[in-house]
Formats: C-alpha cells, sequence, structure tokens
C-alpha cells in the first residue's frame, strides 16, 4: 500500500469515526430503555444523583424502595460497583424511580419537609443495626440523641461503639436520621458525609 | 456497562436503518442486563455487547427483509425515535458495502474490535476479517472521494480532494 492510499485510507477512517461520533443515546433512548427494562423485571437497582447543598447525592433504588443514598466522598462509582455486588448487577441510571425521593429531599433542603414518604428497602442493614436504623427513624426532625442512649433504645445499653458503627454504615443517610446521633458531650460526632455535612443537616432543622 | 452505550449505538446505526438502530440498541442492552449476572468475571464488556448488537441488527434486518417481502413499507412510527440519525453520505456509503465487509469495517473501526473477534463474529477466519476490513475502507474510500468533491465542486479551495 503507497503512502498516499494510507494517508488517503486514514481520511476515510476519520469520516467514518466522526460522522458517527456524535451517537450519544439521547435521553429518549434511555428513558425506553428503562420502561422496557422496568417491565421486564430487569431492573433490580435503579439509581441517579441529585444536587444538594451538602454535594452531590448518588440515590439508588430496588423495587421494594430507597435502598441506598452515597456522598459524594465516598466515591459514587465504589458504590455503585459494591451495590452490583451486595444486590444485582442489573443496575441502570434510571431517575424515575427515584423522582418522588428526589423531590422529597429537595424539599428537605429547601425547609418545606420534615419527615420522608418514600419507601426504604434496608436490606442492607443486618440484625442489630437494623434494630439502630428503626430508632434512628424515630428520633424527629431538630431532635437530637446520643449514641448511649441509641443503643439503649434498640435494646442493647452496652453496644454504644456497635450503635456508633451503625450510624457510620448506615445505608440511607438523610432518610434514616443518623445526622441526629451526637456524642454524649454535646459534640456532632463523625458523619458518612463528612462532619460538616452533619453540622450543615443539624443547623437546617435547627434553624427549621 | 453503561458507558458503552454510544459504542453500541455507533454500531447499530452504521448496521442499520435509523429507527431499527434504536431498537437494536435498546434490545442489546435488555438482552444484556438479562444475560449480566452469567458473565464471566474479567470478561471484555465492550466486545460482549457488540457481540449481542450484531445478533441485534442481525434479527432487524432479518425483520426488515420480511417487511419488504410481505410488500408493507418500514413503521411509518418506529417504536424509537432516533432524533441523530449518522451522516446520510456515511449511510448511503455504508448500504453500498457487501454485507461482511460493511461487518468488517464497523467492528474495526467502530468498535475496536480485535480481527479474531470479527472473524467469530463474521463466520471466517482472522485474515479474511482484515481483508473485508481493507476492501470495505478501499470502496469507502471511492465513495468518499466522490462524496467531497460534489460538496466541494471548486477543487482549487478543496484540502481533500487529490487530482
Amino acid at each position: 500500500m503507497s503512502a498516499f492510499q494510507a494517508s488517503n485510507d486514514r481520511h476515510v477512517i476519520d469520516w467514518l469515526q466522526t460522522a458517527s461520533a456524535a451517537a450519544a443515546p439521547s435521553a429518549e433512548l434511555h428513558r425506553r430503555l428503562e420502561t422496557l427494562a422496568e417491565r421486564a423485571g430487569l431492573l433490580d437497582v435503579a439509581y441517579r444523583t441529585v444536587e444538594s447543598p451538602i454535594g452531590p447525592l448518588l440515590l439508588a433504588a430496588t423495587p421494594a424502595g430507597i435502598v441506598r443514598v452515597a456522598f459524594e466522598r465516598e466515591g459514587h462509582d465504589a458504590v455503585l460497583a459494591r451495590l452490583a455486588g451486595e444486590l444485582s448487577p442489573r443496575i441502570l441510571h434510571a431517575p424515575r424511580r427515584l423522582d418522588g425521593a428526589a423531590r422529597e429531599l429537595e424539599q428537605y433542603f429547601a425547609q418545606r419537609r420534615r419527615t420522608f414518604d418514600v419507601e426504604l428497602d434496608l436490606t442492607l442493614a443486618h440484625g442489630f443495626r437494623r434494630s439502630v436504623l428503626a430508632e434512628l427513624r424515630r428520633i424527629p426532625y431538630g431532635a437530637t440523641k446520643s449514641y448511649a442512649a441509641v443503643a439503649r433504645a434498640a435494646g442493647n445499653a452496652g453496644a454504644v461503639r456497635a450503635a456508633a458503627s451503625a450510624c457510620a454504615q448506615n445505608p440511607l443517610p438523610l432518610f434514616v436520621p443518623c445526622h441526629r446521633v451526637v456524642k454524649s458531650d454535646g459534640s456532632a460526632g463523625d458523619y458518612r458525609g463528612g462532619r460538616e455535612a452533619k453540622a450543615k443537616l443539624l443547623a437546617l432543622e435547627g434553624g427549621g | 456497562m453503561a458507558e458503552h452505550g454510544p459504542t453500541v449505538l455507533r454500531v447499530c446505526r452504521a448496521l442499520l436503518e435509523p429507527a431499527d438502530a434504536a431498537d437494536a440498541w435498546s434490545e442489546t442492552f435488555l438482552a444484556a442486563l438479562r444475560a449480566y449476572p452469567r458473565l464471566r468475571e474479567g470478561s471484555d464488556v465492550r466486545a460482549w455487547l457488540v457481540t449481542i448488537a450484531h445478533r441485534k441488527a442481525l434479527d432487524q434486518l432479518r425483520r426488515a427483509a420480511r417487511r419488504t417481502a410481505n410488500g408493507r413499507a418500514a413503521p411509518a412510527e418506529p417504536a424509537t425515535h432516533d432524533p441523530a440519525p449518522a451522516d446520510d453520505e456515511l449511510r448511503a456509503a455504508l448500504d453500498a458495502l457487501p454485507p461482511k465487509q460493511r461487518g468488517a469495517v464497523v467492528y474495526r473501526y467502530l468498535a475496536e474490535l480485535t480481527y479474531a473477534e470479527i472473524g467469530r463474529l463474521l463466520d471466517c477466519s482472522p485474515i479474511a476479517a482484515r481483508r473485508n476490513a481493507a476492501d470495505g475502507i478501499a470502496n469507502l474510500r471511492a465513495r468518499y472521494a466522490r462524496a467531497r468533491s460534489r460538496r466541494r465542486p471548486n477543487p482549487t479551495t478543496s484540502k481533500g480532494a487529490k487530482r
């Protein structure tokens, strides 16, 4: 093959590739796939991200409800990869299943909502951790509780450390308000979304 | 899997009519969602998806052939509207290629498969796959030159045309 011919081939290949390059699947195509997958029962985990005053949040849901909320610092891709392993590899960016959750979060951050109504799927929490999450859901908007009080309420007064760990591993922050659990000395303590985010949430609820 | 959406769509669009391409794309990902749990860890997901797309494209071509045989045109309202079909000239040039050349060119240059993988898809040896890709590019080159000279009638301002 001559050099002339080779350079001409390059033109043709460039043409082929650039003329096809605009082929990002449209939102409409994605929506259709989402609908077909949902209808065929192939959408085990749907996810989307939402913007929030404490940074972008990843929301994931099974057909049973919201299963995971993740902060940016956790690495959304890493979280999705773990969900694929723990729940199902049939994960699709499918915002519609999470429209309700996104709306409720938006209202919460705008101080127009104090409790959440969306269904939660607690699959990712087991045993004592799940009892802790149940207790967390009883702490009202604007109130706080100590880790020791949560451990006691969850049925094991001695398990303060385990209660703290259940909060730290809470798969559904915000919806299960682990940010309302603070240290006995009154300081906010750690948070999966960072101490700053926790302080912001407590301030938001205190000012509402 | 989602990161390969554009590649699969490029392949479908280069092999099929726009409406059929959109359907083939959806069907590819539905089939992939169905089969994904059985995919071996460490598999090349892109090559696997392109293989599925190849089969779905063949299904669409068979369906289109049946439509033509029954004397019916393509449905006026496609199931999925694809708002960004490929370049018309490119489509015409690809349509004019023999099926194996078209497949080899698309799988090599849009899906970046190896000739061994392309050979498996097209049911030929890697050497034949390479030859089909080269012949396909040569055929496209002729059409490309004609398309360029039509679009830019004045050759003195045309940087692509070589006389």
